[in-house]
């Protein structure tokens, strides 16, 4: 329906708009909700929280050797390292793609998912389709995001189940030699961190 | 239990559908819920496991048709309800008709930042030693509790090997009865994807289950 100007505002709210704003309005009355602490919890995962952290944290893998293996012994210590800490992140686990070896991330009863390195999870992470599928066709998952690896290729699928978060460290793409880490946190997607995509390749030898 | 929510292994549901430049939220509502939902599990009237529960406690058919952060909203109302904190009339009246419980409590503009970075660890000190180790042959428990649990059904009779020792972690079995946290060992299991789902699975799949040690029995 366009927007002409001055319809009724609340006839153009769905049932589901209604019913959270008169929860919102009552928990607020009890004095449960802080409109403040809201709006920054809102503004923290919509500007500041969000794949990009866990792509610096993939770069800085990539680059950095002794960061690699303290990543791999103790993801939550080495994550923390560069600042991501906290809510559904609280006990990392580092999982590295190679030739032989790919890793995907899934949570089968809910959403898990590492919000300080990835944000919030996209709808169809905790959708039926990829949560009912992941665990017994990843081959057939990942051919949905257009990627298909070698058939010799061992695939691990690591199921949420706990407070255990993961994070895939993917693998660096050929050609990358001279980059900066800041360009190949560039390469990083948030779909190869969850392990349904790979790096993005360079654009352009030597850019 | 066996709700909606157990999904490994089910079909039907079509191919998995990605969206392009994919906004966080999909209208403002959906920022409400979330930001309420977690601004609530802050009062201390529930604890996680409890808000799972509440939401695999919805019908099947609801919780396979309602949006994510519906599914939110729903358990949410459940949590508000079960607990006394906000009835039905105020549901429908759209006020508060009650003086509140006490909450534990607030998540206020001070604090929010530091609570979301400090997030809630779960690992335990225990007296109790594991009783696996890593290359440890188990078989995870037949099982079926009509109260939360954390053990898929995929993987219940199913034989798998112990391939990491988290430490000990609060048991959601528990937990979400409200009876204590009693934590458990927690063990990453790999099960092979032919002795979960038969010969004409692929042989390459390894599926990795974060499984708690009252789930398993030795091989």
């Amino acid at each position: 329906m366009p927007h002409d100007g001055h319809t009724d505002e609340m006839s153009s709210l769905s049932d589901v708009e209604l019913r959270v704003r008169a929860l919102e309005s009552i928990l607020t009355e009890k004095g449960y909700l802080d409109p403040q602490a809201l709006e920054i919890m809102i503004e923290t995962y919509e500007t500041k929280v969000g794949p990009r952290n866990g792509a610096r944290v993939v770069a800085k893998a990539w680059v950095d050797p002794a960061f690699r293996d303290a990543l791999m012994s103790d993801a939550t210590a080495a994550i923390s390292s560069l600042g991501f800490t906290g809510r559904q992140g609280e006990h990392m686990v580092a999982l590295e793609n190679t030739d032989a070896v790919h890793n995907m991330v899934v949570c089968t009863l809910c959403s898990c998912y590492p919000w300080p390195v990835l944000g919030l999870p996209p709808v169809w992470y905790k959708s039926a389709p990829y949560r009912s599928r992941a665990v017994i066709d990843p081959r057939g998952v990942l051919s949905d995001f257009g990627v298909t690896l070698p058939d010799e290729t061992e695939i691990k699928v690591w199921d949420s189940t706990a407070e255990i978060r993961y994070l895939v460290i993917p693998k660096r793409p050929d050609g990358t030699e001279n980059m900066d880490e800041a360009a190949l946190a560039d390469l990083v997607t948030r779909d190869s961190m969850i392990g349904t995509g790979l790096a993005l390749e360079p654009t352009g030898a030597g850019s | 239990m066996n709700g909606g929510q157990d999904l490994g292994g089910m079909m039907g549901f079509g191919p998995v559908e990605p969206e392009a430049d994919e906004p966080v939220f999909h209208g403002d509502w959906e920022k409400r819920v979330l930001a309420f939902t977690v601004a609530m599990g802050a009062t201390g009237f529930w604890n996680l496991d409890q808000s799972r529960y509440a939401r695999e406690s919805l019908p099947p058919a609801d919780y396979l048709s309602f949006s994510y952060y519906e599914i939110w909203l729903a358990g949410l109302i459940r949590l508000l309800e079960t607990h006394e904190i906000v009835s039905q009339a105020e549901l429908q009246a759209g006020r508060s008709l009650a003086s509140p419980k006490p909450a534990k409590r607030i998540l206020t503009a001070d604090t929010v930042s530091a609570t979301l970075l400090n997030g809630g660890p779960v690992d335990r000190p225990t007296d109790r030693k594991p009783a696996f180790a890593v290359g440890d042959a188990i078989v995870a428990k037949n099982m079926h509790p009509f109260a939360h649990t954390r053990l898929p059904r995929y993987v219940r009779g199913r034989a798998g090997i112990v391939h990491a020792v988290h430490g000990a972690h609060v048991f959601p079995d528990s937990n979400a009865k409200g009876l204590g946290e009693d934590p458990h060992w927690l063990y990453s299991v790999a099960f092979s994807a032919t002795d979960l789902w038969g010969p004409e699975a692929d042989p390459t799949l390894t599926v990795h289950v974060d499984l708690w040690e009252p789930y398993l029995d030795r091989a």
